[in-house]
């Protein structure tokens, strides 16, 4: 296949996976900000939203103070914001548009579909009333593609680019979540002081979970009262949990075993020695030497991973 | 007074009459019409779009931007009501067809290796060797099977010849990078969709093969005599056009979509970048014009091509889908000469007329076009897509003025020919069902045999009494439809 085409493909599932993960963050945050509680922990929120994304020296050249319309609209459907949900997904549709020979004619239509849609979505009344039904939209519309994807697509090459694209993405975006999060509350780590902390702490992890929906997930699971701890292991080890780093670099590093003939695929070796640490990794360590520094490392590797496929797949030279 | 010669025989005509003079082809789709309620064409007409807007059937118009600052991306106007041609009229073209193409391909090789035509005196030498379309690169190069034009785009139009009764005339021969093959398909594909009663109505003769025919045709001019070359379709990428077209011909054929950057030459041959190393390339369908194919020959500027990609083919190592050069026979300066050239290569007359033509390099020509130029059609011998002609009889008496002074001043640079009165054909636009002119684009393949599919494209000028049907110039496009006995 065309390095161009697979470069492509594996883009398009990453814009469409960013723009679903961008809704997640934007849904949660926005739930959260309609529970009673002092302006200042919402703000905090969307603060943290923009620093995911490291977005908040761009938000505020443009809209100065945070608040939560403003930190929507520039997320939403600020054309001149690369990260917004428009931006993503018509990346995601003009990559698709680039390679639409090589998509089946369902994956095709969806990509365009949605783009279509979006466009007449975030000007509608009902996006200003209700911004959530929106969110929903965009997870389900993302949830449609994979669907159709992996329902459609020829098993081959193509198939493997695009689903690569899609866990790469994924295990950047949960990273970041879990690191803003964990990093707006370090200052008090294990257990509050007094009651109303205590619940402003449920409300804290909880939209963690929710926002990856692993609420239900984590309950089933450890069948416990929710830890910061426990939510930190199921996001970044726990193999099972379809958004953690550990099932994300696993689907990735499957995908790239097929792609590749080469036992001395630089991209492989990375790879598989990134999925190893998650697979080995224990969370009382990763506490102990510090969540944040290990997440920093953890987004390093994986953009040097990617950069990696791209040097040795995508781009390849004469 | 309403025209629609392709529906009712004489004038005058009324249109919907009963049935009493509409030609026999059409009575069942006249029947058919009248029994349905009125709202049903608008309705029909508003799903089309929204189908070809979810599908992505859309061209890009050059220099135009949406409110968003992006390229904007149109539908072309698609028409509702199809163009019917009985079989035995069809039978007849296909012929024609066959005949002319195979002579203007005699004609291109020639031009390049012996010249005989010239040397015979029926082409003047001077028409070739100063035309910009005559690429010197190409002489003496042999090319498979010495075919030139594997795609070929004959224009045609239908009007009254002399004893009045409608004849089909060649208006134009495209030979470069013909389009629009794609609507083609998709139009018919939409009205299957649309009006499958019609279908099970008539035997309309199906087209959906052509890509079968076409990976045939580029597979047989492949320059090695492995089973399976390798062939490619050449964009300029996804801001052509036309590039819905190249990305639908490359997935309905299978084969990948390129551009310039996937290629690269070496040692003569030509590979493309994959995910696991070069590959070779062994036919290259291009929709690039000559003059960016190869930077290193042509336009030194270009980025849609590929640096060494004419030395590979001068070497015979890749086949180029039309050869490079193929424009010295589809010149407006040479259409004149085809019928003759039939007669020279072929020993034949031909089957489908040319259109009179005034050759404005001849002075007598010259003198008749300068007197009757509000009675003619004249155009640019180099011009295409409907730009740079003046339409006497709807034109300005500014811009036949115009045109007056361009003559003079480059009288070889123009041909002039009558207006003909092209035929028309109902169509659904915005105040109902009214008549409006049409051609037909036919896409012949010259592989190892020369065949087509069943019609081609007819275009339609959307515009009251136009006659012009390109799409950059608001022309549209409809369903054409050759009926088996």
């Amino acid at each position: 296949m065309l390095s161009r085409t697979a470069d492509h493909l594996f883009w398009m599932s990453r814009y469409t996976e960013r723009a679903e993960n961008t809704a997640r963050m934007l849904d949660v945050n926005y739930q959260t900000s309609l529970l009673p509680q002092s302006e200042g922990v919402a703000e905090v929120g969307w603060k943290g939203l923009l620093s995911i994304s490291e977005l908040t020296e761009a938000y505020t050249r443009r809209y100065g103070v945070v608040s939560a319309r403003n930190v929507i609209d520039f997320m939403v459907r600020d054309e001149s914001n690369p990260s917004s949900i428009i931006s993503c997904l018509s990346a995601a549709r003009e990559n698709a548009r680039a390679v639409r020979g090589a998509l089946t004619t369902e994956v095709w239509e969806t990509q365009n579909q949605t783009w279509l849609e979006v466009k007449r979505m975030v000007n509608s009344a009902e996006f200003e009333a209700d911004p959530s039904q929106f969110f929903e939209w965009v997870k389900f519309r993302s949830h449609l593609s994979r669907g159709v994807t992996v329902g459609t697509m020829l098993m081959d090459e193509a198939l493997h680019f695009m689903r690569m694209g899609t866990f790469l993405e994924r295990a950047d975006n949960t990273a970041r979540l879990v690191d803003v999060k964990f990093h707006a509350v370090q200052s008090d780590f294990y257990g509050a002081a007094n009651e109303r902390d205590q619940e402003y702490d449920f409300y804290h992890w909880s939209a963690i979970l929710r926002s990856v929906s692993a609420f239900e997930v984590y309950r089933k699971v450890y069948r416990d009262v929710i830890r910061p701890e426990r939510v930190a292991e199921l996001l970044v080890l726990k193999a099972d949990m379809p958004r953690s780093l550990h099932a994300s670099l696993r689907e990735a590093v499957n995908n790239l075993a097929l792609v590749t003939s080469n036992p001395e695929s630089e991209s492989l070796r990375r790879a598989g020695k990134l999925c190893a640490d998650l697979q080995y990794g224990r969370i009382d360590e990763i506490l102990a030497t510090g969540l944040h520094a290990y997440l920093t490392q953890f987004l390093d590797r994986v953009n040097d991973l990617g950069a990696q496929i791209s040097r040795e797949f995508l781009v390849s030279a004469v | 007074m309403r025209k629609f010669d392709e529906m009712v025989i004489e004038l005058p005509y009324q249109f919907l009459s009963g049935g009493a003079n509409i030609r026999d082809h059409y009575k069942i789709y006249d029947e058919w019409l009248s029994r349905q309620p009125g709202d049903m064409m608008a309705k029909r007409r508003e799903e089309a779009e929204m189908i070809f807007r979810r599908v992505g059937i859309t061209f890009a118009v050059y220099g135009e931007k949406d409110e968003t600052g992006a390229g904007t991306e149109r539908l072309i106007p698609f028409d509702l009501i199809p163009r019917i041609i009985p079989s035995q009229e069809w039978a007849a073209m296909e012929r024609g067809l066959v005949q002319r193409v195979n002579a203007l391909n005699r004609f291109i090789h020639d031009i390049y290796h012996d010249q005989d035509i010239l040397r015979a005196g029926i082409v003047p030498r001077e028409q070739i060797e100063n035309n910009a379309q005559f690429r010197p690169e190409m002489v003496g190069v042999d090319v498979p099977h010495q075919i030139y034009s594997h795609i070929s785009g004959i224009d045609i139009v239908r009007a009254p010849n002399d004893k009045g009764e409608g004849e089909y005339y060649v208006l134009e021969d495209n030979l470069r990078v013909p389009s629009g093959v794609s609507y083609m398909l998709e139009d018919r594909k939409m009205m299957m969709r649309l009006f499958p009663e019609l279908f099970s109505a008539h035997r309309v003769a199906p087209v959906a093969h052509y890509p079968d025919l076409l990976l045939e045709t580029l597979r047989a001019s492949s320059p090695t005599t492995t089973d399976e070359p390798t062939v490619v379709v050449l964009t300029p990428g996804m801001y052509n056009s036309a590039y819905f077209e190249h990305a639908f011909l490359a997935q309905q054929m299978g084969v990948e979509l390129v551009e310039g950057q996937d290629l690269f030459v070496k040692d003569n041959f030509v590979y493309m970048r994959t995910t696991r190393g070069p590959r070779r390339v062994d036919v290259i369908y291009r929709r690039v014009d000559d003059d960016f194919l190869d930077p290193t020959v042509f336009r030194p500027t270009s980025t849609l091509g590929c640096a060494g990609l004419i030395g590979a083919y001068r070497a015979g190592n890749v086949t180029i889908c039309n050869a490079v050069g193929t424009g010295i026979a589809d010149d407006k300066s040479i259409y004149p000469y085809v019928p003759k050239m039939i007669e020279f290569y072929l020993g034949e007359k031909p089957i489908l007329n040319n259109v009179p033509t005034y050759m404005c390099r001849n002075p007598e020509d010259l003198a008749y076009t300068l007197a009757h130029l509000k009675d003619l059609v004249v155009k640019e011998v180099h011009g295409a897509g409907g730009y740079g002609m003046l339409v006497g009889p709807a034109a300005t008496a500014q811009e036949v003025e115009d045109f007056r002074q361009a003559l003079l001043a480059n009288p070889g640079g123009y041909i002039a020919q009558p207006t003909l009165s092209l035929s028309s054909c109902p169509t659904f636009v915005e105040s109902g069902i009214a008549p409006r002119h049409i051609d037909l684009r036919p896409y012949v393949l010259s592989g190892k045999t020369v065949q087509m599919v069943p019609g081609g494209l007819t275009r339609v000028a959307l515009k009251e009494g136009s006659l012009v049907v390109n799409s950059s110039q608001g022309g549209g496009t409809k369903d054409t439809w050759i009926l088996e006995n």
